[in-house]
C-alpha cells in the first residue's frame, strides 16, 4: 500500500492514474449447445469506459462474467495490461465489479463493506481505515460509515458498491447494468457521478447495459452485441451516425425504415429507388451491394423535414405531438407506411392537424443509411 | 418486527378470535398440565401430603441426577454439532445442484421422517451391533481383531440420533442458503477473498438464522428422544427422559419425577436461549 495521506489533494487522492488495457481476444462461450458469445474481439484502451450494449440474451453479461472470471470461456483469451489472465481465479484477477443489485454484504457496516477487499489482501487496520475514509470521501458518503446497507437508499448503496470495488485499486472495473435499479431522476445523477469517478481514477471500465441512452451518454466507445456477435465497436457518434448494420441502426436511436432497391452505385455515389417512389442519390458508394439489390433505407426522424409540393414523399399527417422543444409528427404514406418526423418547435408553434397532406424528404443525404434488406 | 406488525393488523381487524381454538387447546392440554406438573413438584413427600421445596433441594444436591442431566445436555450438543457438520455440506450441495438433483436431495433428506422412529432405531441396532454391518466390515478388512462395542455407547447413540434428527437441521439450512444472493460470493471473490474467507465471512454469518433454527430443533429433539435413547443407549446409558420415566412409573415417586422434569425443562430452555443469543447478531442488520 502506498502512503495515501501525503498525496496532493487537488488531484485524485485515492488513485495513482494507472488504468490498464483490456483485450478480449476471439472469445467464444457455449452453454451446452447454445452459443452465448460468438468470436468477440475487443481492444479496450487504458482508462476507457466501454459499454457492452445489446438486448437481453445478446451475451453481454456472459462476456462481463468471463472478464471477472466467474465463467471460464470455451475459447479465446482475456488479456489485461498485456498479460493473459485466463488461468487466474476471480479472487486473483484484480477485477472490480459493481452488480446490478449492488450485492453489498448485509451483515457488515458500510465501512466494513469497503474494507472487505483490503482485509482480504492483508492490509493492516490503520491503512484500511485511511483508505475507507478516502473512498467514503470519493463517493461523498462520509456520514454513513456505520450504517448497514439496508439503511441506505438505492443510490447510496450504489455509491458504496462502487467505493468497495475501487478501494482495492482493481486493474479493471466492471459495471453490470449499474443504473437499472435506480429511478429515472437518480439515474442521471449517478451516471454523472460514476463518469466523474471513473475519469478521476483513470480506471478502465466496462459497463453492461441494454439502455442505449445510457451507453451513448457515458461511454468513450460502445460495443453493440446481438445474439452473441459483435455488431459494431465504435464511439457513440460512430454508432449513432454511421451504424454499420441494420441491427445497430434500429437498436440505437429511432429510425424510419423504408424498403427499396439499389439502382446504381459508383465510386462516389449510389442511387436508391424507394418502394414509395422517391429516388435518393447518396453521396457515397453502396459497399458490397450490387445494383438491383433489395435494400432498407434508414432515415432518423430528425433528418426528415417537410418540403414543398412536387418533392419528397407524399403522405398525410396521422398525429402531431408537441414535445417541449421538438414536435413529432407521424406521417402515413400512400402505401400505408408510417414515418416519424421530428422538427424543432418555435414558441407558440402548433402541430399540423390530422389529415393534412404533406411532403417530407431527408435533410442530409449524407446521414441517410442503406443496408441490405434482411432475408426473409 | 414483521410478525409484530401482522399481529397488530390482525387484531385491529378483529381477526384475533381465529386463534382462539388453538389458544384453548394449548391452555387445556399444554399450560394446564404444565402447571399441574409444577404443583406436583412442590410436594415435600412421596405421598404428596405436605407442601415444600424438599424435592428441589434433593434433586439439586444429588450428584447422580445432575450427572444424568449433564450427560443429556451433552448428548444434545454433540448430536447438534454432528448434524450441523453433516447437514451443512448437504444443504450446500442442494443449493448448487440443478433442479432435478435438488429434488433428489430433498427426498433423501425427508425420507427418514416418513418412516417410524422405531424402525429407524432398530436399523441402527442392526448396523452397530456386535455382529452388525460396521463390525463385520471392520473385521473383514482386518482393521480390528475383536468386534468394537458401538451399540449401547454414548458415541453410538450420538451417531444414531444425528441420523434420526438430520432432517430437522438440513431443512432450515436449505432454506437459509437458498435466500443467500449468489452475487455476494461473487463480490467477495472479486474483492480478492479466497473460498474459505468467503465462506467464513459471508456465507456462514448469513446462514446463521438457519443454523440457529436447525440447532434449536435438533437439540430439543435429541435430548427428549426417549425411544432412540433407550434402545440404542440401552441399559448402561441413562438420560433424563428415561430417568424421569423410572422415577415416575417404576418408583412411583411422582413429586421427584415432576421436580426433575421441571429442572430438565428449565435447563433445556436455558440452552435454547443461548442459541438464540447468537440470533441477536443477525437481528442487528436484518431488522428494519
Amino acid at each position: 500500500m502506498p502512503d495515501m495521506a501525503v498525496q496532493d489533494s487537488d488531484t485524485s487522492p485515492a488513485f495513482q492514474k494507472a488504468g490498464q488495457s483490456l483485450t478480449l481476444d476471439a472469445i467464444t462461450h457455449r452453454f451446452g449447445s447454445a452459443t452465448a458469445v460468438d468470436d468477440v474481439t475487443l481492444d479496450i484502451r487504458a482508462g476507457e469506459l466501454v459499454s457492452l450494449l445489446g438486448p437481453s440474451g445478446c451475451g453481454k453479461t456472459t462476456l462481463l462474467r468471463i472478464v471477472a472470471g466467474f465463467i471460464n470461456q470455451t475459447m479465446g483469451r482475456v488479456i489485461v495490461g498485456g498479460t493473459p489472465i485466463d488461468d487466474l481465479p476471480p479472487n486473483r484477477r484484480s477485477v472490480g465489479i459493481v452488480f446490478q443489485n449492488y450485492a453489498l454484504f448485509p451483515h457488515l457496516t458500510v465501512a466494513d463493506n469497503i474494507a472487505y477487499g483490503l482485509a482480504a489482501r492483508g492490509t493492516d487496520r490503520a491503512a484500511q481505515r485511511v483508505r475507507v475514509e478516502e473512498m467514503l470521501a470519493l463517493v461523498q458518503m462520509q456520514l454513513f460509515a456505520d450504517r448497514y446497507p439496508r439503511q441506505l437508499s438505492g443510490g447510496q448503496q450504489q455509491r458504496i458498491a462502487l467505493a468497495r470495488a475501487l478501494a482495492v485499486q482493481p486493474r479493471i472495473l466492471l459495471l453490470d447494468e449499474p443504473f437499472a435499479a435506480l429511478d429515472k431522476n437518480l439515474r442521471l445523477d449517478m451516471q454523472i457521478e460514476i463518469k466523474r469517478i471513473q475519469k478521476m481514477s483513470g480506471i478502465t471500465a466496462v459497463m453492461v447495459t441494454h439502455d442505449q441512452e445510457e451507453a451513448l451518454s457515458m461511454s468513450d466507445r460502445i460495443a453493440v452485441l446481438s445474439q452473441g456477435r459483435l455488431e459494431q465497436f465504435g464511439t457513440p457518434s460512430q454508432i449513432y451516425d454511421r451504424p454499420e448494420t441494420l441491427f445497430v441502426n434500429t437498436f440505437v436511436g429511432t429510425s424510419n425504415l423504408l424498403p427499396g432497391h439499389l439502382e446504381s452505385s459508383d465510386a462516389t455515389s449510389c442511387a436508391v429507388r424507394l418502394d414509395d417512389g422517391l429516388r435518393l442519390v447518396l453521396p457515397r458508394p453502396a459497399e458490397k451491394m450490387a445494383a438491383g439489390t433489395a435494400v432498407v433505407v434508414s432515415v432518423r426522424p430528425d433528418n426528415l423535414a417537410f418540403v414543398e409540393d412536387g418533392e419528397g414523399l407524399a403522405g398525410k399527417v396521422e398525429l402531431g405531438m408537441p414535445l417541449g422543444t421538438t414536435i413529432v409528427h407521424e406521417i402515413v404514406t400512400a402505401s400505408g407506411r408510417a414515418l416519424k418526423v421530428s422538427s424543432a418547435r418555435s414558441a407558440g408553434a402548433q402541430p399540423f392537424t390530422s389529415g393534412t397532406p404533406v411532403r417530407v424528404a431527408p435533410v442530409s443525404l449524407d446521414a441517410v443509411q442503406i443496408f441490405p434488406a434482411p432475408k426473409q | 418486527m414483521a410478525s409484530g406488525r401482522t399481529t397488530t393488523g390482525a387484531s385491529e381487524r378483529g381477526e384475533g378470535f381465529l386463534a382462539l381454538p388453538l389458544m384453548l387447546f394449548y391452555l387445556l392440554f399444554f399450560i394446564a398440565p404444565l402447571l399441574l406438573l409444577f404443583a406436583v413438584s412442590l410436594h415435600a413427600d412421596k405421598d404428596m401430603a405436605a407442601w415444600g421445596l424438599a424435592q428441589y433441594a434433593k434433586a439439586l444436591s444429588d450428584g447422580f441426577g445432575l450427572g444424568v442431566l449433564f450427560d443429556t445436555l451433552r448428548l444434545g450438543v454433540e448430536t447438534t454439532l454432528l448434524c450441523l457438520l453433516l447437514g451443512f455440506p448437504l444443504a450446500w450441495l442442494h443449493r448448487n445442484a440443478g433442479p432435478r438433483w435438488q429434488g433428489v436431495i430433498i427426498l433423501v433428506t425427508v425420507l427418514p421422517l416418513l418412516t417410524s422412529v422405531i424402525v429407524r432405531t432398530f436399523a441402527w441396532i442392526v448396523i452397530l451391533g456386535r455382529q452388525g454391518i460396521v463390525n463385520t466390515l471392520l473385521l473383514e478388512l482386518g482393521l480390528t481383531e475383536t468386534p468394537l462395542r458401538l451399540l449401547y455407547t454414548h458415541g453410538g447413540l450420538v451417531i444414531a440420533l444425528a441420523q434420526v434428527q438430520l432432517p430437522l437441521m438440513v431443512l432450515p439450512l436449505i432454506d437459509a442458503l437458498q435466500k443467500l444472493d449468489p452475487n455476494l460470493e461473487s463480490a467477495s471473490a472479486a474483492l480478492g477473498a479466497g473460498r474459505w474467507r468467503s465462506f467464513f465471512r459471508i456465507v456462514l454469518p448469513l446462514s446463521l438464522p438457519g443454523i440457529i433454527a436447525g440447532s434449536v430443533l435438533t437439540f430439543s429433539a435429541a435430548v427428549t428422544a426417549f425411544i432412540t435413547q433407550s434402545l440404542v443407549g440401552g441399559g448402561q446409558q441413562l438420560y433424563m427422559p428415561m430417568y424421569i420415566y423410572q422415577q415416575a412409573l417404576t418408583l412411583q415417586n411422582w413429586p421427584f419425577a415432576a421436580t426433575i422434569s421441571v429442572i430438565f425443562m428449565v435447563a433445556v430452555l436455558f440452552c435454547i436461549a443461548l442459541f438464540n443469543l447468537l440470533g441477536r447478531y443477525t437481528r442487528r442488520y436484518s431488522a428494519m
